[in-house]
């Protein structure tokens, strides 16, 4: 166990933890881009930037490991200026098109402008000018508000293995892309989504709810994916009833908030014009539309004709375990053990 | 039985200035005179001489002939090797006293010079191991292993030796950390990847006396336990790379490399790693990157590599010069190393003189040196009788040292509190023509192509820097510049990731600090005070002394000079562009800069 | 799963057979590549060159339907180089000697025979498994789908138990199951023997305690399964058929077949959410909500209950399915009164002993858990068999090399085998209802090896009839090294190309999973 101090305050944590997981510990908020405890460190954006005292220069809090009897201030006039300083160069390489930007209101860029009171940029200059990279219909790509945190680059390589994107070029010039600057479609890339979940502005927007809610107006709901079995976590983000966006869930102990294309994509068969929505009964050769006591009544009646072995049915390894479960019992309770579902498949 | 022995450099400057032309030449004169049994002709490594290059010293007499060409040959072999008469012409000729020197010993550029680490730059031929054993190679890495670990530690440690590549880490220490990391397996890594523009000491040493390179790296091997090392080296130095797989076949057959190294037990192997030459590659993490397979993008420390280096494992980085140190150490003992150089900087260390100064090349001194005794008595004093204006020191990472400091001693804890830094050994001398804005530009420009683009503050913070330096120099600066430039300058510096970052805003915040009045000149009176930055020249004729003659108007591609025949002219300064033609057309000095 | 899905990057070895993971089960894969950056041996066994055979230590490129021979090579080369886990064996299992005894004549070299698989590779695929700390078997229905699944699974289970792979982390057997509540859905008894939990029909004791909780007589005898229900709707000794949330008509093997017995049913009641190929053919169609429109629990492939809640409300008229059910049991006189899934899931605590300290208190709290979980302060079970096996020692069986029941010949030369895509899942209900995901992968492209297409002028993305002696289809074809000669590989997404048009119904006689993953097919090139 090593001891340290952060803002006065004595903390004992064990070895090897970082000052950011020590100061997370204590309630002392440090503002970072390019951390995320699921990745590897890089040290990269440098908000996290803290004072330790006998240090010539600040240490990045996200990747410094705690030493004994280390003497930590994260909230300095100097880390201060360091941050605001970082806040004022990423904002002068990036569009402010907050009022109708999707990322609005879930953005940590407009996040810590607004904590660090950075109203706009002290410097003008030169500014990216790349074109948006609609070509897949999965994701927009603006590269103009990328702010090169490495977080998406990190995930596709560390956690999905695909290894679809990659800085290319150096200093003011890199840009996150696929190989040759291609369009996603000619990558590697397998749609995963993971990226767009991690972006902490708006250069990686999924299509579904584009245009569809402000941030703010989206309630998040936590659920199951309905594909196979490995029962990921996923948020469900919601506006006027209807699902507008998917995320992982980085609380499930499945998943940790990793998704694959069907989890993060594949959901919006919920919106589908095609879904049932009454009951239909068949007449005369064709379904028609019907209430549901007609229909149910009908059911009814069919059941009381037949013995209970003459009834047989299919449950879904589809639907909830509530639900297999009184399918089971109704069969069961007619007098029928013909159950099975296409566990086989 | 050779009679005579002739050394002609065979470093890049001296093959650029056409040595391997000469040295045909000159076999071909000696095949005509019988010779060839009686001289031998060695192409060696960089005298560091190069402006004077190529540089042919004869021995036993110890002739220094310089500047020599092609057609000079003939005349040397007959007038010379025939009948014994030294050529004067191609003789030094000392710039202040015009005499002809023969001896190098006896030039300036030499003589003030403490050459350890370049003893056989110039005096043993490169490819030959058994020059370099002669001299007492290989003596050190004998001595080595017949050491406990922890004493070669020890001594690296009291030798007092620090890293010359750029911040000056205890060298003993670093081996000790690297020593007390456990693993099952450690790398040594040699930093061959010399980026700083101008700067060229890594390559002379390289191309000049490798197998000193190869056996401080074993010697650092043994120190720390390991068994294999590279050596990250910039596929631009494609002569030092041939020597030094030239030197590591030759040290593999003498059994200096390989198994049971001269019956010690001890293995080792050396591996070639050569760079694509991204400056940001130099930085230790980043070299590691690349020496990966991955992009040259630096990593957070800690981890240091010499806990966890190349492939996780604990690596020891150290640059060649350092490593071309400790042979000499191991051969002549912590006494003899330490006396020379001063309290906290110990041994000697070579300079690149570049600039605007009579004698540029590559010079070796003791620490502690005054700026004046390197510029004025190795380097021969300011080009063309200009006026001293500042040094630049550590290439884009260091800082300028102003007139008022030419006394300042070279070691690495006075140029830090100086604002420089030694950095790998640029020394750049600047006369009165240059603008010191102008000049922070330049390494600006530098240090943002070289960017990695991996930080915020490098990344974008450079940029902004360059931007905001470019339009000083173009005349569109504003006041709130200079607190702006001090402002962003302190905040990479305080939050890079890794060292060209934390550097790079040195150039500026020294300039600004030494020479703060040329910002001023640039920002308030729109005026380049060294005549230099083009947006803010403007050009007059001086109505007292122009005669009226037109050949200015013939010449101005702006059609902006006006005036009657034999009347004084005028320009137009809504038309000129200040591209200078009138200027240097005017044969009577009427045209004047303003 | 014996093991948990966060297991899998601690593991040293992994053996994964008959699974598709990065398109099948992307997350897992994740895990594994994580394994595998940790240090961990990769072998991978499938007939087709697949992502993942190109990052493992040993690719097993074996024919499709000799996994058995496969699996007891490894476990021949095992025993000969006494690289087994003695201790485990001594103490832990039975039947190692008759085992053993079988398994000698599968030397390396036979099986290579067999399989197509180097002598070497099996040796080299043995020794990383054996010599590994802890090793998992990741598998799918590669390995069930063959009339030789359930001996397979046993052979399985055999090697497992053989290096003492069972009971510990990141090691174990470990099918990984295809469908989001497949597990529930047998947990739940939604199959014709077993009530929850695996319950068996035919036990007087269990029928008592089911018959005293829901208050009625309980029918004894086994039920169908799904194949014999078809049967029966054919023979007329199924009256009734009520599918809720299954597509059979695109699913189930030999699919002329199963549309017949959708036809000739006397009563087709269909739940779903789609007018899907199946309910298409229904008498009432019943709309049902979908997962995001309800609450309850799914368990997943690590047998890990997981609750969620509604999101957004159906569609419609559409009702949750035990809504419906609810209705429909009132309109038969069951007197049911479930306020909602959490008074279905207490009921279900009482009568399932695997589920019987579970709760929604619990699972909102805790995020899951995992089965068996006995009573209220048990903190659920990772991985199975920590102390002793179900039946207490494990017992090894032995498992003879059976080829598949269809075998190609001069009629239908190619080797037809099945499977999914990462973009689309099973009769593609929902996928193809899914904008970005059908813009993207729109139709079939069977894959076909280059030398086969070479030979028969086929390229990419011409149109080729395939045809088995029970139907034929069009499909476009992918030209890919993926697939080796003489196979052709087909998802079963697809309605436009129903590739269970040409699968060989023939079952395993134990688990009745149809033989999906080898027939005998012919190709022809349709003129353009």
């Amino acid at each position: 166990m090593v001891t340290l101090t952060i803002n006065g305050r004595k903390i004992e944590v064990e070895a090897g933890t970082t000052i950011l997981q020590a100061a997370e510990k204590l309630g002392v908020f440090i503002p970072t881009f390019c951390y995320d405890p699921r990745l590897s460190l890089v040290g990269a954006c440098r908000m996290c930037v803290v004072e330790v005292e006998g240090a010539r220069a600040l240490v990045a809090s996200c990747c410094t490991p705690v030493g004994e009897g280390m003497m930590v201030q994260t909230d300095t006039e100097r880390v201060l200026t360091a941050r605001r300083a970082n806040l004022n160069l990423l904002l002068a390489n990036h569009p402010l098109d907050c009022l109708t930007c999707e990322k609005a209101g879930n953005c940590r860029l407009q996040d810590y402008c607004y904590l660090y009171g950075i109203e706009k940029s002290e410097f003008g200059g030169e500014q990216k000018d790349y074109a948006p990279d609609d070509t897949n219909p999965f994701f927009v790509r603006d590269m103009n508000k990328c702010i090169l945190c490495g977080l998406c680059v990190r995930t596709c390589h560390e956690i999905n293995g695909a290894g679809a994107i990659e800085f290319i070029k150096r200093g003011f010039d890199s840009k996150v892309t696929p190989a040759f600057d291609d369009p996603m479609e000619h990558s590697p890339c397998v749609f995963c989504g993971m990226c767009t979940d991690v972006c902490p502005v708006g250069a990686l927007t999924p299509r579904l709810g584009m245009g569809k809610g402000r941030s703010w107006e989206l309630t998040k709901v936590k659920t199951i994916c309905p594909y196979c079995g490995t029962g990921c976590g996923l948020e469900l983000y919601v506006k006027d009833n209807t699902v507008v966006g998917v995320r992982g869930d980085a609380d499930s102990p499945v998943n940790r908030g990793q998704t694959c294309v069907k989890g993060h994509f594949g959901l919006d068969f919920l919106n589908s014009p095609d879904r049932l929505t009454t009951p239909l009964i068949r007449k005369n050769g064709a379904l028609v539309e019907a209430t549901w006591d007609e229909a149910l009544d009908l059911v009814a009646s069919k059941l009381k004709e037949v013995k209970g072995t003459e009834i047989a049915g299919l449950a879904s390894a589809r639907v909830t375990s509530e639900d297999n479960y009184l399918f089971q019992k109704l069969l069961r309770m007619l007098g029928s053990n013909n159950v099975d579902h296409c566990a086989r498949l | 039985m050779y009679e005579k022995q002739i050394l002609i450099c065979a470093g890049t400057g001296c093959i650029s200035s056409g040595a391997l032309d000469v040295h045909e030449a000159l076999h071909n004169e000696l095949k005509k005179h019988n010779l060839e049994e009686k001289v031998r002709v060695i192409l060696s490594g960089c005298h560091g001489f190069c402006e004077k290059g190529p540089i042919f010293i004869v021995y036993p007499e110890d002739i220094f002939y310089c500047e020599v060409t092609v057609e000079d040959m003939p005349e040397l072999v007959e007038e010379y090797l025939v009948k014994g008469n030294v050529v004067e012409r191609l003789l030094y000729k000392d710039p202040i006293t015009n005499q002809r020197v023969t001896s190098h010993e006896d030039i300036p550029f030499y003589n003030k010079q403490k050459r350890l680490v370049l003893r056989n730059c110039g005096v043993i031929d490169p490819e030959n191991i058994d020059e370099y054993i002669i001299r007492g190679g290989y003596q050190g890495l004998r001595n080595a292993l017949q050491l406990d670990a922890v004493k070669v530690v020890e001594m690296i440690k009291n030798s007092g030796l620090r890293g010359r590549g750029g911040a000056g880490f205890p060298t003993g220490v670093k081996w000790e950390f690297a020593h007390r990391s456990q693993g099952d397996k450690k790398y040594v890594v040699c930093n061959a990847d010399e980026g700083d523009p101008g700067a060229f000491m890594d390559r002379s040493v390289l191309e000049g006396d490798p197998h000193a390179v190869l056996e401080g790296i074993m010697i650092a091997g043994k120190a720390i336990g390991s068994d294999e090392a590279y050596i990250y080296v910039r596929a631009e130095y494609p002569l030092a790379v041939r020597r030094l797989r030239t030197a590591i076949a030759q040290a593999e057959e003498y059994g200096f490399i390989g198994n049971n190294i001269l019956n010690s037990g001890f293995n080792f192997k050396i591996n070639i790693k050569e760079g694509a030459g991204a400056f940001v590659c130099g930085e230790e993490t980043a070299l590691l990157a690349s020496i990966e397979g991955e992009r040259g993008m630096p990593r957070p420390r800690p981890p240091f590599p010499a806990v966890k280096g190349l492939w996780g494992k604990p690596t020891c980085i150290n640059n060649v010069e350092t490593l071309a140190n400790v042979p000499l150490i191991m051969r002549k003992g912590v006494d003899w190393f330490t006396a020379v150089g001063t309290e906290r900087s110990k041994g000697t260390k070579i300079f690149a003189l570049t600039g605007k100064v009579n004698n540029t090349g590559l010079c070796e001194v003791p620490m502690g040196m005054t700026i004046r005794e390197i510029v004025f008595d190795i380097g021969g004093g300011i080009r063309g009788g200009k006026k001293y204006k500042a040094v630049q020191i550590g290439g884009p990472s260091g800082g300028c040292i102003p007139e008022s400091q030419l006394d300042l001693p070279v070691d690495f804890d006075s140029l830090t509190a100086a604002g420089a830094m030694m950095g790998s050994g640029g020394l750049v001398v600047m006369d009165e023509e240059t603008c010191m804005v102008d000049l922070a530009r330049y390494f600006l420009t530098f240090t943002q192509n070289e960017s990695c683009g991996k930080c915020t503050p490098c990344r974008e913070g450079t940029k902004r820097m360059l931007e905001t330096l470019e339009r000083i120099t173009q005349g569109k600066g504003e006041p709130e510049d200079i607190p702006r430039l001090e402002s962003l300058a302190k905040s990479i510096k305080d939050s890079s990731l890794c060292g060209l970052g934390q550097t790079a805003p040195n150039p500026v915040l020294t300039t600004l600090r030494y020479f703060r009045d040329e910002y001023e000149a640039h920002i308030f009176d729109r005026r380049c005070p060294a005549g230099l930055c083009k947006d803010l020249l403007r050009y007059y004729i001086d109505a007292e002394v122009c005669n009226g003659c037109r050949a200015c108007t013939k010449v101005c591609p702006a059609e902006a000079i006006s005036g009657e025949k034999k009347e004084p002219h005028v320009i137009d300064d809504a038309k000129c562009v200040s591209c200078g033609a009138c200027f240097d057309r005017c044969k009577f000095g009427a045209v004047k800069k303003k | 799963m014996t093991n948990s899905v966060g297991e899998i990057e601690d593991a040293a070895a992994m053996l994964v057979i008959g699974s598709n993971t990065t398109e099948a089960h992307p997350v897992l894969a994740y895990r594994m590549r994580m394994a595998k950056k940790k240090g961990a041996a990769l072998i991978v066994a499938d007939p087709r060159r697949i992502e993942l055979a190109e990052e493992a230590d040993v690719f097993l490129q074996l024919r499709p339907g000799t996994n058995e021979a496969l699996l007891n090579g490894l476990i021949n080369v095992i025993i000969a180089e006494e690289l087994m886990d003695r201790e485990f064996i001594a103490a832990r299992t039975e039947g190692y000697e008759e085992m053993a005894a079988a398994v000698a004549r599968y030397t390396p070299e036979y099986v290579a025979e067999i399989t197509g698989v180097a002598a070497g590779d099996i040796r080299k695929a043995a020794r990383l498994y054996a010599g590994a700390e802890r090793a998992g078997i990741y598998y799918t229905m590669g390995i069930t789908q063959h009339t030789s699944g359930t001996n397979t699974v046993l052979t399985i289970a055999n090697l497992a138990m053989l290096t003492g792979n069972l009971g510990k982390p990141s090691s174990g057997v470990n099918p990984l199951r295809g469908q989001n509540n497949v597990q529930g859905a047998c947990d739940m008894g939604a199959l014709p023997v077993v009530y929850t939990a695996y319950q068996r029909v035919d036990v007087e004791e269990n029928r008592n305690k089911f018959s005293r909780a829901w208050g009625v007589e309980l029918n004894p005898q086994p039920g169908l399964t799904v194949t014999e229900m078809m049967e029966g709707a054919l023979e007329g000794k199924v009256r009734f058929l009520y599918i809720m949330g299954e597509n059979p008509a695109l699913t189930d093997a030999n699919l002329h077949h199963v549309e017949e017995a959708l036809e000739k049913v006397e009563f087709l009641v269909v739940q779903d959410i789609f007018l899907t190929e199946t309910a298409a053919k229904a008498h009432v169609v019943l709309p049902a909500a979908a997962f995001a429109e309800k609450g309850g629990t799914f368990t997943n492939t690590e047998r890990r209950v997981q609750l969620f809640k509604q999101a957004v409300t159906p569609p419609g008229k559409a009702k949750a399915d035990w809504q419906i059910l609810q209705e429909l049991a009132r309109r038969v006189g069951f007197n049911w009164q479930y306020n909602g899934p959490a008074d279905i899931f207490a009921e279900i605590t009482t009568l399932t002993p695997s589920y019987a300290g579970i709760s929604y208190e619990r699972l909102e709290q805790e995020g899951g858990l995992q089965w068996p979980c006995p009573s209220p302060d048990h903190p659920g079970t990772p991985y199975l068999h920590g102390d002793k096996f179900t039946r207490g020692k494990g017992m090894f069986s032995v498992v003879e090399y059976t080829p598949a029941a269809e075998m190609t010949d001069g009629d239908y030369p190619l080797i037809l085998t099945t499977g999914r895509n990462l973009y689309h899942y099973h009769s593609g209900s929902m996928t193809h209802r899914s904008k970005g995901i059908e813009a993207y992968r729109p139709e079939e492209l069977a894959q076909v090896n280059v030398d086969d297409a070479a030979r028969m002028g086929i390229c990419d993305g011409d149109l080729v009839k395939l045809s088995s002696r029970r139907g034929e289809l069009e499909t476009r074809v992918e030209v890919t090294d993926v697939v080796p000669p003489g196979v052709v590989f087909m998802t079963f997404h697809f309605p436009a190309a129903p590739v269970n048009i040409l699968t060989n119904d023939k079952l395993d006689p134990v688990a009745k999973i149809p033989e999906l993953k080898v027939c005998a097919v012919k190709m022809e090139k349709v003129a353009s």
